[in-house]
This record gives structure tokens, C-alpha cells and sequence, in this order.
């Protein structure tokens, strides 16, 4: 009968679980005894969240458990390297060609691509090797990524102490934070679904955005760091972002899973493909996830706004248009829960979700003026 | 053809459609859609710009169906409304099945219903009670026990109940948001505007003079307006955009601006906007000073104060006025305010001079664009180089607006900068000007002398404007000729009357007077020859008319030196551009004291915390409704077999394990494992 045992949460918990839990805690109460003494109290418990957050994310996911140490060894090894000392970034090997920020987002860059490429050798051939090759190019690629914005994270406090900010703040770093997004959401939904096939789909989605990132670097020179003006100066930026991206990064997942369930019920790659039931399911949890984060983020926007604009709606455009990719979303769900529609015509609808989040997060920057013009091209 | 059913009541009919399912979906659309066209037509731009970019009959359409100010237009409304009353309709419809839904555990289920399900078997095997209750609370399942008619006992066991809650919560959520964000919408302001109780103000009037009807009392629920207040003044009221006008709100304190600071970083991007202010209650006299910063709002009597804007609040100016029209005149000093403007009389004619800002800091993007002219190597360089931004912003100090109005009405702006500014390698100060305000400035550079002053100019521009010297001038540039030998003597009436000829036409219009002429009298394959002597000799002679002007101020001659030579041939082409400049006076600014303004926001929103409060109901409906997984189990004991059926608000694969798992447990020999 053991197996009809459902302990309570804690029970269920293996040793695994606890040692990630315990070196999360050392790591965090080590960093408070360097750093505590110079810390208010808000800062105290954004320490003590990150490390339970890092924790309850480790528990959930047990990829995590050794991805995280793995992109924050990394980061820190290139701090190691740095030595309180920007121009090290030329000087030395490690950082010049593997591990300053702008390095890692190169490789963040080649990785991607190769994955695409492995991905879609993978899904044709119907290779399971090239599909695990395409996922390990894919974690390599995303642990480049967090590795590489932890380290640009330090690097802005090189350039000045008055410069250092989060990662975060504007296109540049936040398509970075996009294709992390995108890919560590993939790979959770790969490994549980076991559907490694789509990742020819997910991984184009995220080569669009390296191809802009690549443009965006060579051609705009947009990957220099710049300090925060005023109305960027708030921790709620911290939350807000990240949490949109996470929304962003789901609708944009799922948008590519409507692409395969389409074309599989086409009768194209359909035998190379997951059922498409099981595509379906996936695009389904992937934009409750979505939909969860996005209304965060939103809220978070209308909090912060009212901090900073004066109102916690202003019906700004990005507001606007944040509002109508909530309204999409929210009646995606209603006619899938309620009317119990499946299949087609909800990928359909997912992939002009995408066009209407494409718009949200770069159209409006590119085309409508308004309060968040930090964000412009 | 008889319909079975009584038609329902045309009432019912209605109250199905607002709470149906595709009523809500039809006004989630149409909200979407309409949310749109805020964000493509620019929102709350002052009227005439509207009539400008659209022509009056657009205009006129466009303000009728209000789209100026969309999301708060009477039909925007109106779809928010319907969507409040369809939600709400919605949970009034569905909520009582849901808790009865929620309580009940459906313990009666008859046989043939557990049979019809999905999950669902019969399996041969004897069950225990005391088997099955523990199987059911491991599972952390709640169960209501029931007895059937044919001895068999009944087990129907449930969990994730929250999830139906999720519903109540979201979907509440979503009334009380609206409510919030009706409570702190324009509404009353628009049925006031409406019935004719409020009015707003188009006119420009001083803030005392405007009547009553378009200002709103400081018991005023709540509002969004913003006012401008200059460094040791004080506003005690706001003022909101209404429309075509504008609302006067009085608030119940004073606020006092003491200093406004600005901060930049090494880069030149700004790094803090900061007002330091008293506010001061109207009804105790309690003054609280306090800094407001962006993104650090003070919060007084449920009023928040933001620091939006800033700007200049009216600098006394020193200014150095030469006068162009008669340019042997000596500068005079004039004395001004910025934002201010005062009457003027230049040689005779009536001007009115209107000062703009004093803009402090005037911060330029100097760099070029770095990637211009790379290899592919060198990018690839920079790519991975880590560095701050390679905008190249600089300060480049002080700069003054004015218009100067002539008595026909008729106005040219102008902007000045202060400081020298670098470009080439040599000195110069930079003025701009232009006719109509929608065009960019024109700028003209004027060279600077060894002092930093433009004096040396309006001396040579004076010098080359003076029939009285050319005589003098001409006599030396033919002289230097004739030592040169670059003309025979022969020559030498007929080059001095060139020389004047020359330098009288440059002196009227500048090289554009000569090229008219060029134009005019020279057949066009002579013309380029011509024109190259004309220069050739205005640029030999321009050296003596600098050494006569020189000589007539009473000031030494200058050394004959590039630099020198330099500025001469930039004040030549400084002189031919002036003609455009168009102005009896260029005024230079010598000095200021500066004044700043900060813009404040305040804005009242009592419906503030319902908004959260409804934010936070919805975030945690989203999580219930998604994330707790409604799941039934009953098992039906009879002897010598159990039916196991199983029901989820969602099928998935999460329901087929968990079936599985149950039937597997159960199965003879699963005991063993």
C-alpha cells in the first residue's frame, strides 16, 4: 500500500532535497556575514526570500538543484577573475573568452543556435541522441545566460559604484533574461513531458530573439551598461521584470507548441512528433503559468506605477497593451476551462497571442510613444 | 411545431445573455479592441494639436466619439460597466451551484452515474472500511460516508475544494478592481461637467482670478492634477487637465519649493530629480519639510506628492545687446527675467523681447556612432568588450531662448548659448534662430577671440559693414598686391575699385549678394573663375579690414598667424550668414542667477487599496483556480468487490495516474511492493 502513501509535504522530501537546501542556507548565510553588516533590514529579508525561493525552485525542479550552482559558480569565478578591476575584462583568458558578460552572451548566442540546428536534425531524423545533444546545448546556452547577467550584475558596479544596477533595465539585457526564460521553461516542460522533439519549435522562437540581440549588439552598440536614470531607481523593477518575462516567455513557448500541435494535426511531422494531445496539454500549462505571472507582473507595474508615475493605471500604452495581452489570455482560458474548446483552434489562438504579446513587449516600443520610452530602440 | 419547454420571459432571456459565457468573451474583445485606440492616437494633447494633424472635420468626428481621451469616454465606460455586470452576473448565476458544489460530497451518487465516468472500474476484490478510510485520509482526503438501500456502503471523498474558490476569488476580484479604479476615475468630474455645476477654464488666467465653477473643493475625493512651483514660492492648489480646459483643485495644505536639485552621473544621463519642499497644513499651520524624489512620493492628508517635471522658474539674466543695424554703436547692457518678457526699443521701432528658459545644463550627445567604418574584427572586438555607454554626452553649459516681437506681431526665436563651445579645434559661440516654431533653429557659429569674446567679430563685421573704411581697406589690400606682384601697376585703380565694389556687395548681403550679381551679369562658364577671384580677394582683404578696425577701436594690430587667419575667413562667413539671422540685436548672455521650478503631481485615489486589495484576490483565484486540483474518489464497498470511480475538474494525465495508482494499490498482490 506504500504507494498510495500522500505524506505530508515535508515527508516527501529526500535526502537530495535537503542537502540543496542546506548548501542553499550556508551559501546564504554566508553571503550575510559578508554583506550583513551593510544591509537594512529590507535588504536582509530580499536575501532571506532569494535563498528560500532558490530552495522552494529547487524542490520543484530538480534540474534546477544543480543548474543554479552551476551559472552562479560561473558568475563567481568571473568576479574571481575581475578582482575588483574592469580592465581585467581584456587581459584575462578566462574572462576575455568564456566568461565576461559580454563573452557569455556570445556563447549564449552559438549555443542557441546549435541547438536549433540539433534540434531540428534531431526532430527529422528522429534521433533521440541529437535531441539530447540539443537539450544539453540548450542548458549550456541558458547557464551562459544567468551566469552572464550575474556577472554584467558586477560589472556595472565596476564601471562606478553609482552605475551598478540589476541586469535588467532595458532591451538589450531584458531579450538576455527573455531567451533564459524561454529555454528553462522549455526544459522543464521537455523533461516532464518527455517530448524532446519540440524543441526544433521552441528554440526558433528563441533564435528570433538572438538574432535580434546579435543585430541589436553589432549594429546599435546596445550591449554597453548604462547607469538608471530617476525613474528606474526602484526595487520594484527587480520584481516587475522578471516576473513579465516569465510571462512573455511562456506565451512565446506556448505559441511555438500551438505551431507543432497545428502542423501535427496537418498531418506534417506528425509521426515525428509528441501526440498532439500531449502538445495540447503542454501550451495549456504553459500559458496558465503565463497568464499567473503575467497578472503578477501587471500588478507589480500598477504598484510600482503608482510609486513612480503618480497612478497606478495611467492607460500608458505598455499599460494599454499589457491589458489587452491579459484580456487574450484570460479568454484563451475561459473558452478552454468553461467551453471546453481543445485542440486547432486554440493553437491557432495561441500563436496570434504571440503577434499580440510581440507587440506588447517590442511595438509598442518601436512604434507608440508613452511612459515607458526607457525601453525604445 | 410546439416547443415542449415555456419560452422563457424576455427578462430571463436577457439575464442569461450578460452572464453567458460568450457575452463575457464578445466584451473582453471588444475591450481589447477599443483599448487600441488609445494607445495609437496620442491621449489628452492639447485640442488644437488634434485639429492641426487631423483637419476640422476629422476633428470634429474624432471629438465627438471621444476619442481624445478614450478610456474615459461615456461608451468606454459603458463597456467597462457591462463587463462589471456580467461578471457579476456571472457569479450570482453560478456561485450557489459552486458552494453547493463545494460543500457537497456527493455521496449519493447513484450506481450507474460512478459507472458512466471516465475513471472508473469495479474491481473483485473484498475491501475493508477501516482499508478504505485510510486509503482515502492518506490521501489527505476529506470523506462522507453513506449507507445504499442494498447494504453496500458508500465512500465519497474529495480534496482541492479551493479551487472552486479560486472562481469566487478571481472573479470578485475583478468587480472590486473596477469599483476601485471607478472610485478614482474622472466620473463625478464628468456628470459635474455635464449637468454645468463645473466648468472647465480654457483661458489663461492668474490662479486667483478664476471663477468658481471650474475649481473643485479640497473635500474632493480624489484627483490627478499637477502644478508648477517655483524655488521659494508656493502652490496651494492644482490643476487638472480637463478636456479642452482646465480644473482648479484646492488642496488642504500649502507647499513651499525650497530647492529643486538635479544630479547627474560622469556620463552626463541624469541621476536624481529631487524637490525640497514644506507643506504646510492650512487648518493647524503643522509644517512638514520633506524631500520628494521620482520614484519617492510624500504622502500627506491621503494626498501623494510625485516629482514629475521641472524646469526654469523665471532667472534674472545679464545680457550684452549689440545692435546689428548700426553696428559701429557700442553693446549695451540689458537686465531680464526668463519666462518673462518686457518691452524693448531698438533704432526707433517698438520691439516686445520674450524671454523662453534658462536651461542650465544643456547636455549633447557629441559622440559619432562608433560602429561607422569598422571591420568586422574590430566589431567583434567591441562586442565583447565590457564598458559603459559610448554616447559620448557632454554639458555643454548655459543656453537662453527669446523671441523678439516686432509691432506688427510678427516674431523671430532665438537660442543662445553661453559658454564656448569647441568645434574643429577653435572657439565658438553658438546662436540659434528661426522663424516658426515648427522648424529647427538655424545656427550660426561665431568665431571667438584670444579673450573668449565676441567683440573681435562685432568689431570686423562693423569694420566690413562701413563704406566709410573701404577707401582705407582698399588702399592697403592693393598696396600688399602691387608688393606681391600679383597685379601690374597698370592695374592698380582698377583692383582698388574691386576691392570696394567687393566688399560693398559682401557688406549688403554677404557671399549671397555676390552670387546674385554673378547670376545676373556673368555668363554662366565664366562664373566659377569669377567667383573664385571675388573670394580670392575677399580673403586677402579681409586681413586689412581687421587691421583698420583694429586701428579705429584704438587696440593693436593682430598677429598675422593661422589662427588668426582662421577666424578671420570664419568671421567672413559668420558676417554672409548673419543676413539670415534677421534681427536688430544679437544679446549675448553674460549672466544669471538661477531660479529652477519643479512640477509636482498630487493625486488622491481612495480607491487605491480596493485595487489591491482585488489584485491580491485575483492572484490568489488564479492560483486556486489552476493549481489545486479538484479530485473525487468514491469507492462503493460491497462484498467482495469495490468500485472505484474517480472525477476531476480537469482531465488530464495528472487524473489517469492518480486512477491508476488507486486501481494498481488495490489490485491483488499491489499489497506486496
Amino acid at each position: 500500500m506504500e504507494l498510495l502513501m500522500q505524506q505530508p509535504f515535508y515527508k516527501r522530501l529526500n535526502l537530495g532535497d535537503w542537502l540543496f537546501a542546506l548548501f542553499i542556507a550556508v551559501v546564504t548565510g554566508y553571503t550575510f556575514s559578508l554583506y550583513g553588516s551593510r544591509m537594512d533590514i529590507y535588504e536582509d529579508l530580499i536575501l532571506l526570500g532569494s535563498g528560500a525561493g532558490i530552495v522552494a525552485l529547487g524542490w520543484f525542479w530538480g534540474s534546477w538543484r544543480w543548474f543554479f550552482p552551476l551559472a552562479g559558480a560561473m558568475s563567481l569565478l568571473a568576479i574571481e577573475l575581475y578582482d575588483h578591476n574592469l580592465a581585467r575584462a581584456s587581459e584575462s583568458f578566462g574572462l576575455k573568452y568564456l566568461l565576461s558578460s559580454q563573452s557569455s552572451f556570445m556563447w549564449m548566442c552559438t549555443l542557441f543556435f546549435l541547438a536549433t540546428g540539433v534540434y531540428w536534425a534531431g526532430l527529422l531524423s528522429r534521433s533521440a541522441l541529437l535531441n539530447r545533444i540539443g537539450s544539453g546545448l540548450t542548458w549550456a546556452a541558458s547557464a551562459f545566460a544567468l551566469a552572464g547577467l550575474f556577472t554584467r550584475w558586477y560589472e556595472s558596479y565596476l564601471i562606478a559604484p553609482d552605475v551598478g544596477r540589476i541586469p535588467v533595465s532595458n532591451l538589450y539585457e531584458v531579450f538576455i533574461l527573455f531567451c533564459l526564460i524561454t529555454a528553462l521553461m522549455y526544459l522543464y516542460y521537455e523533461a516532464k513531458f518527455a517530448a524532446r522533439q519540440l524543441g526544433a519549435f521552441v528554440l526558433l522562437v528563441i533564435t528570433a530573439a538572438v538574432g535580434f540581440i546579435l543585430w541589436y549588439t553589432f549594429d546599435r552598440q546596445a550591449h554597453t551598461i548604462q547607469p538608471l536614470i530617476p525613474a528606474l531607481q526602484s526595487w520594484w523593477m527587480k520584481i516587475h521584470v522578471p516576473a513579465n518575462f516569465v510571462g512573455y516567455g511562456a506565451f512565446a513557448l506556448s505559441a511555438m507548441l500551438g505551431v507543432a500541435q497545428l502542423l501535427s494535426r496537418r498531418g506534417i511531422l506528425t509521426d515525428k512528433l509528441p501526440k498532439a494531445d500531449v502538445i495540447d496539454e503542454m501550451m495549456y500549462k504553459a500559458i496558465s503559468v503565463g497568464f499567473l505571472f503575467f497578472t503578477i507582473a501587471t500588478i507589480l507595474g500598477a504598484m510600482w506605477a503608482a510609486d513612480a508615475w503618480g497612478g497606478y493605471w495611467s492607460w500608458d500604452p505598455k499599460e494599454t497593451w499589457a491589458l489587452i495581452v491579459w484580456l487574450n489570455y484570460a479568454a484563451w482560458l475561459h473558452v478552454r476551462l468553461v467551453k471546453g474548446w481543445r485542440g486547432e483552434p486554440l493553437a491557432w489562438w495561441a500563436v496570434i497571442g504571440l503577434l499580440v504579446t510581440t507587440f506588447a513587449f517590442i511595438g509598442v516600443n518601436m512604434f507608440l510613444s508613452g511612459l515607458h520610452s526607457y525601453g525604445s530602440l | 411545431m410546439k416547443s415542449q419547454k415555456k419560452p422563457a420571459s424576455p427578462g430571463y432571456r436577457l439575464y442569461e445573455l450578460l452572464s453567458s459565457m460568450r457575452f463575457a468573451i464578445g466584451l473582453l474583445t471588444i475591450l481589447s479592441i477599443a483599448s487600441v485606440i488609445g494607445t495609437v492616437l496620442k491621449q489628452n494633447e492639447a485640442y488644437p494639436n488634434y485639429a492641426f494633424e487631423f483637419g476640422q472635420f476629422w476633428f470634429k468626428a474624432f471629438e465627438y466619439l471621444g476619442l481624445y481621451d478614450v478610456y474615459h469616454s461615456a461608451w468606454f465606460l459603458t463597456i467597462l460597466a457591462f463587463l462589471v455586470i456580467s461578471t457579476t452576473l456571472c457569479i450570482v448565476r453560478n456561485g450557489p451551484a459552486f458552494i453547493r458544489d463545494m460543500k457537497g460530497f456527493r455521496e449519493k451518487a447513484a450506481e450507474g452515474s460512478l459507472k458512466a465516468m471516465k475513471h472508473s472500474r469495479e474491481l473483485a476484490v473484498p475491501l475493508g472500511e477501516a482499508q478504505a478510510v485510510a486509503l482515502i485520509q492518506q490521501r489527505g482526503m476529506r470523506y462522507k460516508r453513506s449507507e445504499r438501500d442494498d447494504g453496500s456502503i458508500v465512500l465519497a471523498a474529495k480534496k482541492g475544494s479551493g479551487s472552486k474558490l479560486g472562481y469566487f476569488f478571481a472573479h470578485i476580484a475583478m468587480v472590486v478592481i473596477c469599483i476601485g479604479g471607478l472610485m478614482d476615475g474622472n466620473l463625478p468630474l464628468k456628470i459635474g461637467e455635464l449637468t454645468g455645476s463645473i466648468v472647465p477654464e480654457t483661458r489663461e488666467l492668474p490662479q486667483g482670478q478664476i471663477p468658481q465653477q471650474s475649481r473643485l473643493g479640497a473635500n474632493n475625493l480624489s484627483f490627478r492634477g499637477s502644478v508648477t512651483v517655483v524655488e521659494n514660492k508656493s502652490a496651494d492648489v492644482i490643476f487638472l487637465n480637463s478636456g479642452k480646459g482646465y480644473l482648479v483643485q484646492e488642496l488642504p495644505f500649502i507647499v513651499t519649493l525650497k530647492k529643486f536639485h538635479v544630479d547627474y552621473y560622469s556620463n552626463g544621463m541624469p541621476k536624481l530629480f529631487a524637490s525640497d519642499i514644506v507643506v504646510t497644513d492650512k487648518a493647524s499651520g503643522k509644517e512638514t519639510p520633506a524631500t520628494v524624489k521620482v520614484n519617492h512620493p510624500l504622502i500627506v492628508d491621503g494626498v501623494a506628492i510625485y516629482q514629475a517635471s521641472f524646469g526654469d522658474g523665471g532667472s534674472p539674466l545679464q545680457l550684452k545687446a549689440w545692435n546689428l543695424a548700426q553696428p559701429q554703436s557700442s553693446a549695451s547692457e540689458i537686465k531680464g527675467v526668463s519666462l518673462n518678457s518686457q518691452p524693448l526699443r531698438v533704432n526707433g521701432q517698438d520691439y516686445q523681447l520674450e524671454f523662453g528658459d534658462l536651461r542650465v545644463f544643456n547636455i549633447e550627445n557629441m559622440g559619432k556612432r562608433e560602429a561607422d567604418g569598422k571591420t568586422l574584427q574590430q566589431r567583434m572586438h567591441d562586442v565583447r568588450e565590457v564598458k559603459q555607454d559610448t554616447k559620448n554626452l557632454k554639458n555643454v553649459g548655459p543656453s537662453i531662448t527669446y523671441k523678439l516681437r516686432d509691432s506688427h506681431g510678427q516674431a523671430r526665436e532665438f537660442h543662445h548659448y553661453m559658454a564656448p563651445m569647441e568645434q574643429e579645434g577653435a572657439l565658438y559661440q553658438i546662436a540659434g534662430v528661426r522663424s516658426e516654431v515648427a522648424q529647427p533653429f538655424q545656427y550660426l557659429r561665431i568665431p571667438l577671440d584670444d579673450e573668449l569674446k565676441v567683440d573681435s567679430f562685432m568689431r570686423l563685421q562693423a569694420a566690413l559693414k562701413n563704406p566709410a573704411l573701404y577707401d582705407e581697406i582698399a588702399r592697403r589690400t592693393t598696396a600688399k598686391a602691387m608688393q606681391g606682384a600679383a597685379i601690374s601697376p597698370a592695374m592698380e585703380k582698377q583692383f582698388g575699385d574691386s576691392v570696394k565694389w567687393i566688399l560693398a556687395r559682401f557688406g549688403e548681403g554677404g557671399f549671397v549678394a555676390l552670387e546674385k550679381f554673378l547670376d545676373a551679369r556673368v555668363p554662366a562658364d565664366k562664373r566659377q573663375a569669377i567667383a573664385q577671384t571675388y573670394i580670392k580677394i575677399l580673403q586677402g582683404a579681409v586681413i586689412d579690414v581687421m587691421a583698420v578696425a583694429q586701428e579705429k577701436a584704438g587696440l593693436k594690430p593682430w598677429p598675422q598667424d593661422e589662427k588668426h587667419y582662421r577666424f578671420l575667413l570664419d568671421g567672413l562667413v559668420t558676417v554672409s550668414a548673419f543676413n539670415d539671422y534677421a534681427a536688430p540685436l544679437y544679446l549675448e548672455l553674460q549672466g544669471f542667477e538661477q531660479v529652477q521650478s519643479s512640477g509636482l503631481q498630487m493625486t488622491r485615489s481612495p480607491g487605491k487599496n480596493l485595487v489591491y486589495l482585488g489584485s491580491l484576490m485575483l492572484v490568489i483565484g488564479i492560483i486556486l483556480m489552476f493549481y489545486v486540483r479538484e479530485v473525487r474518489l468514491w469507492l462503493v464497498l460491497r462484498a467482495g468487490s469495490v468500485r472505484v470511480a474517480m472525477s476531476s475538474n480537469r482531465h488530464n494525465r495528472d487524473l489517469d495516474e492518480d486512477f491508476d495508482k488507486i486501481v494498481g494499490a488495490l489490485s491483488p498482490r499491489a499489497g506486496d511492493a
